[in-house]
């Protein structure tokens, strides 16, 4: 498990879901490498990358109030500031909070977490 | 000897497309023609062998797996049947009826994408229509949360979008394309006009829509992150066209807000249907997760999250449904059907999978299956076995079997336990 980089941790929204990738590695097979790949990632918009001094393809943590999670960073331009993206999977499920408020649903989209480099 | 099978339907989203042309070369895909990356996954990767069942990952006769997965149901206090979605309505049907010999809960991945939705078609009703209604008469589209280019990747040109319909001869210049979302996704991009709400903002910017077509002002400038002009442009839209459709996914129904983002929704259909003719759907995921809301409600009269401890049975999304039975640790074995549970739900759902004795019924041997105390590697419907599948505009197709099947399919296998569970 990676360290978080010191500096100052950003508060973002989390929202999680399918991506071609994802979906494509899910019928290679989910034990296979090439899907935890897929879906080991966190997308992020450039102003946020050059806010966390990270290069595309780097480690953020991020953080929820159910979880922590690690992943690597790519840009999403089409990102709002402080939204960021993760594709559906064990990744971004460390993070889902699992209150459902009586509907049976948990909230797979709109987690606040802080993100920040990982070292 | 190479022969082609036409007109298969594509299980892997609620599309259902139903043009696929497979070529096959003694009993292995070797072309898929017409299908979209997702099915081409689907079909392309499918091994139709016969294979074992595994009994804590060892190889294990049918009999054998049999019997032990009839054990630890019957020898569980609180049984969960979970999953249903990517199969058949027939092997749907089966396992309603395991669940009531069990006393167990079931449940569908329903509750994990429009659970809320099916939650806001009780309160409000469902301004439903068929896909076919909208290809030929629908000339404002509005998706809103969901991203068809990446989860129906046909959905476009097959039933939105692009096809020439006999109302609208046009095709694509015949329809205005408006998408909402919180990020710009690639459905966003090919939009005519794109509004980007804020997270969270669903709600309110639906209850400012409503207002607006209600002819009422507002006094605000911004509603969900949208100007109040640009809604009102909006609205002008919805008013004026012929035929108005709002396809919406889990962006509203996972979201802050769930199933009151879809009842205000829906809400704003039924307005709007005073003014001209307007339908809303949700976009299914997987290949069958209609068909299980379905099932479910024929056999028990409620679409998913149903308990059959008392001897009937009884609805309860938040307490019967599988993130909450699991997190709160209430049930104590857990039979997953045609589903992966492990990889899609929050990880302290996850962590009491990993404590309890788990039966896996699936094609593929997925994170759930690895893990299970049972896996049956079972046949491929539509695939290797025939079927029942309810398309996302709830229409049923009958599914074929291109292919020659050698591993039972779920159906015989949920057969196959019930009579077991029975003999305990």
């Amino acid at each position: 498990m990676s360290k978080e980089k010191n500096g100052k941790e950003i508060v973002c929204t989390m929202i999680s879901g399918r991506t071609l990738e994802q979906a494509k590695e899910m019928h290679s097979g989910k034990n296979s490498k090439s899907y935890s790949e897929a879906v080991g990632k966190v997308y992020v918009s450039p102003l946020l990358l050059n806010e966390l001094g990270l290069a595309e393809g780097e480690k953020i943590v991020l953080k929820s109030s159910f979880g922590r999670a690690e992943a690597r960073a790519y840009v999403d331009p089409g990102l709002p500031h402080f939204v960021v993206f993760i594709p559906m999977g064990p990744v971004a499920n460390l993070l889902v909070g699992y209150e459902t408020e009586g509907t049976g649903m948990p909230s797979f989209k709109g987690v606040q977490v802080e993100v920040c480099g990982a070292c | 000897m190479l022969t082609k099978a036409k007109d298969v339907v594509c299980t892997f989203c609620g599309c259902l497309c139903d043009d696929i042309i497979l070529t096959l070369d003694e009993n292995r895909i070797v072309r898929v023609e017409r299908a979209c990356a997702n099915g081409m996954g689907l079909f392309k990767n499918y091994n139709p062998d016969l294979l074992s069942p595994k009994i804590r990952g060892k190889e294990a006769s049918w009999e054998k797996a049999i019997k032990e997965a009839s054990e630890i149901l019957s020898s569980a206090k609180y049984p969960l049947i979970y999953g249903l979605s990517s199969t058949s309505s027939e092997a749907q049907r089966v396992s309603v009826k395991l669940a009531e010999a069990l006393g167990a809960s079931i449940d569908s991945t329903s509750s994990v994408c429009h659970g809320p939705t099916g939650l806001a078609m009780q309160f409000v009703g469902e301004p439903t229509c068929t896909l076919g209604e909208i290809k030929n008469r629908a000339d404002l589209l509005i998706f809103w949360g969901c991203n068809p280019i990446v989860s129906h990747s046909r959905h476009f040109a097959r039933y939105s979008v692009m096809p020439k319909g006999r109302f609208v001869q046009d095709g694509r210049k015949g329809r205005k394309m408006v998408v909402i979302d919180v990020r710009l996704t690639q459905t966003a991009r090919v939009a005519d006009v794109f509004l980007q709400v804020k997270p969270g903002g669903d709600f309110e910017l639906l209850v400012a829509l409503k207002a607006l077509v209600k002819g009422k002002s507002l006094d605000a400038v911004e509603a969900g992150g949208i100007s109040t002009k640009v809604l009102q442009e909006l609205v002008t839209d919805m008013k004026a066209c012929r035929y108005g459709m709002i396809f919406f996914g889990m962006g509203l129904t996972m979201t802050k807000g769930r199933d009151l983002n879809v009842r205000e929704l829906f809400s704003l259909v039924k307005e709007l249907n005073d003014h001209t003719k307007f339908s809303a759907l949700p976009m299914r995921g997987h290949g069958n997760v209609t068909g299980a809301d379905q099932v479910m409600s024929w056999l028990c009269g409620y679409p998913f999250a149903v308990n059959f401890s008392k001897g009937y049975p009884r609805y309860g999304p938040g307490e019967f449904s599988v993130v909450d039975l699991l997190c709160n640790k209430e049930t104590d074995a857990l039979l997953v059907l045609a589903s992966d549970p492990v990889a899609h739900l929050p990880s302290k759902a996850v962590d009491h999978i990993m404590e309890i004795p788990t039966i896996v019924i699936d094609p593929a041997e997925s994170l759930s299956a690895k893990k299970a105390t049972v896996y049956f590697p079972t046949a491929m419907y539509g695939v290797d076995c025939e079927g029942t599948a309810y398309r996302m505009d709830g229409v049923p197709l009958r599914l074929k079997a291109p292919m020659k099947g050698n591993r039972p399919s779920d159906e015989e296998v949920l057969e196959a336990i019930l009579e077991g569970v029975r003999r305990c």
